[in-house]
């Protein structure tokens, strides 16, 4: 009995802790943001006005919804939000042609070869992330590697713009995000069956239609866990667009970090966040949908 | 030694002169570097029959049905079905299907999906389709389970579904790998009679590899054992165990008791051997060949073994031929049988099995008893290899 109860509590301390880390570092910071976001900015510590304010001894709730409805007046944000959106997607679906193809071949090669491959996609996290991104600026600066070598090769004759446009941020986010797109995938990849590819072949099913019958399908549940894990850092992220992208369009998370350090509007800055949020619930829960369906067919 | 083929071993056969080698195994090696998997085996399968290749793991009979398959290309040799030469045919060509061991269920497919994608790789319209599909599992006795994924199956179900998908294109050659290890006893000897069925019915010719005896004898017309790369011997599964070609597949079929010997005389009332290791001499009608003095061995099954308390009448008149004494060491009681371990007065063991014909015998034979064993004279196999 006593062996029992001690089960049970140590089962219930090792849920406990992840939740009430989630819950302090996750929830409350949350709640707070979303709280901040129905205020109104003012000039003093701290910068918005308090949601509950006293009047001749009585308490009075005061929701602004200011800062969301400023946020459709001006059209900066709705664009910036149009703008991480589609730079998000493409991104994910140039690190989904780049990265099945190496997710499939790792998992196809040879026991002693695989663990080298592998590490060789997580080496480049042995490097600063910011200096791996600094270095593409050396890369595609006008008088930076790529120009000099086509400039004295005489491929071209003037320096090509390739630093501070969209073409620079897609290759900054799939250059970063490309292992967190293979690992998923090489997971799922690694699971399967080699007899069900024969089985399909067998059946009559050239490699292409066995690939897409039989290979495709069941590795949809690591399509849409890298897909996600590349897509959700993509849309809010802040340092590769603004050390290689463009200048008259920002990103989302570029514009949250001008509002909050810059305007010193925590109000809207807060609003921003959580628009960011709601956008990506959606995916979120299309990726649970799809891992509750692969879970419930897995065994 | 091997006896003549049974005509009832394969009754369709014989119908057209090239039925009997309607698929031709010519010559057949398969390397994997330095390692010989399947070492020059030729082989003839007729029209119509089950074929099992018999032998245990690394035997070869895996790689030989791979190649069958065309999931790997016999490094020298040539498989031909019907005359056309296969050897070089990729899988998806061939008219050649597989069932194979795990079944290897689309696991995201229903089960119509699983049995329609042969189908589907033909381009065919979508009511043949459904209607094929419909047919064959009608025939396996899965038709109200055509919704279901193979993870919603029991392993009989899907081994029936398995089938369908390899029989649903009507292909000139199945091959099964290891059809019934994966279920339970009492649901494979339920299976073995189902197959058979379904066999008689299409008419499809069968190739089944399996590592289990029981499995081959009743499933096989034929039988194909292999060792080492290589077929050791070709018959009916009674000639194989009655009349093994070689120690190997006296041992590897049913247990035998072996014992090395010499031959001591030829003549016509059959072969005399002098057996240091049994304590006697072993009259063995049957057997023909064997030099004087050669060094041979005989193999006799444990159920052809006659025990007793006293010795067997005529047995002075055969001048104590087929005949050792021996204490019983072990009795291992079966249900349907009994084994029994003698230790011969010559120092080997001897294992005897006997049917339990009477319920609660009166008097049986218990540890430590002295006992006579005898044998027919037909009993004894007599192998120089």
């Amino acid at each position: 009995m006593a062996v029992r109860l001690s089960q049970v509590m140590g089962r219930r301390l090792i849920a406990g802790i992840p939740t009430l880390w989630l819950l302090v570092l996750f929830l409350i910071p949350f709640i707070i943001v979303f709280r901040i976001s129905f205020s109104e900015v003012r000039l003093a510590i701290p910068p918005y006005t308090p949601l509950i304010n006293w009047h001749h001894g009585a308490p009075h709730l005061e929701v602004h919804w200011s800062a969301y409805s400023f946020l459709f007046t001006d059209p900066l944000y709705v664009s910036s939000y149009l703008y991480s959106l589609k730079v998000a997607a493409v991104s994910t679906l140039c690190c989904l042609l780049i990265g099945y193809p190496m997710a499939y071949a790792i998992a196809r090669t040879g026991d002693a070869t695989r663990p080298l491959l592998l590490m060789l996609i997580v080496l480049p996290f042995w490097t600063s992330f910011l200096l791996r991104v600094y270095a593409w600026i050396g890369l595609l600066k006008n008088n930076g590697v790529i120009n000099n070598v086509l400039l004295s090769l005489g491929v071209v004759h003037h320096p090509l713009a390739l630093i501070q446009t969209d073409f620079a941020v897609y290759i900054g986010i799939v250059y970063s995000y490309l292992p967190f797109m293979i690992l998923p995938l090489y997971a799922n990849l690694e699971k399967h069956d080699p007899a069900l590819l024969e089985a399909a072949a067998d059946l009559g099913a050239r490699p292409w239609r066995a690939f897409v019958g039989v290979t495709l399908p069941q590795s949809l549940p690591g399509i849409a866990a890298g897909s996600l894990l590349v897509f959700i850092p993509a849309v809010g992220e802040y340092v590769i667009p603004t050390l290689l992208g463009r200048t008259d369009q920002l990103m989302i998370g570029r514009v949250l970090s001008d509002e909050f350090f810059e305007n010193r509007d925590w109000p809207v800055a807060s609003a921003v966040a959580i628009l960011i949020l709601l956008f990506l619930i959606v995916p979120i829960l299309l990726l649970q949908r799809v891992e509750r369906r692969q879970m419930e067919a897995g065994q | 030694m091997s006896s003549q083929p049974t005509p009832a071993a394969a009754p369709s056969a014989a119908a057209t002169p090239d039925a009997a080698h309607y698929v031709r195994i010519v010559d057949v090696s398969k390397k994997f570097g330095d390692f010989t998997a399947v070492d020059h085996v030729s082989l003839d399968i007729r029209r119509g029959e089950i074929f099992c290749l018999l032998g245990g793991s690394g035997s070869g009979k895996t790689t030989l049905l791979r190649m069958l398959a065309g999931f790997e290309t016999p490094t020298t040799g040539r498989i031909e079905i019907e005359g056309q030469d296969l050897s070089r045919v990729p899988p998806y060509e061939r008219p050649v299907n597989m069932m194979f061991q795990s079944y290897a269920l689309f696991p995201h497919m229903s089960v119509e999906k699983n049995v329609a994608f042969g189908l589907e790789q033909e381009h065919l319209g979508r009511d043949a389709i459904r209607r094929q599909v419909g047919e064959i599992l009608e025939i396996v006795k899965m038709s109200g389970y055509g919704a279901r994924k193979p993870h919603q199956l029991s392993g009989g179900q899907r081994q029936r579904v398995a089938l369908a998908r390899a029989l649903v294109k009507r292909p000139k050659l199945l091959l099964l790998d290891e059809p019934l290890a994966a279920l339970d006893k009492k649901l494979r000897e339920h299976t073995q009679f189902e197959l058979l069925n379904i066999q008689q019915r299409l008419g499809v010719t069968f190739i089944v590899v399996t590592h289990d005896q029981e499995e081959a004898m009743t499933l096989g017309t034929r039988l194909g054992v292999m060792n080492h790369g290589r077929i050791v011997q070709v018959g009916t599964p009674s000639d194989i165990y009655e009349s093994p070609a070689t120690r190997f597949v006296a041992d590897f079929i049913g247990s035998v008791n072996m014992f090395a010997g010499e031959v001591c005389a030829n003549g016509a009332d059959g072969l005399c051997i002098r057996s240091a290791d049994l304590g006697c001499t072993v009259r063995a009608e049957r057997a023909a060949g064997g030099a004087h003095g050669a060094t041979v061995w005989t193999a006799i099954r444990p159920e052809k073994v006659q025990i007793s308390r006293t010795p067997p009448e005529g047995a002075e008149a055969a001048g104590g031929e087929n005949l050792v004494a021996g204490a019983v060491k072990e009795i291992a009681y079966m249900g349907d049988t009994s084994i029994y371990l003698v230790r011969l007065d010559s120092g080997s063991m001897l294992r005897v099995t006997l049917p339990n014909v009477l319920r609660g015998a009166e008097r049986p034979i218990a540890r430590e008893e002295r006992v006579w064993l005898s044998w027919h004279g037909s009993s004894p196999v007599v192998l120089t290899e």
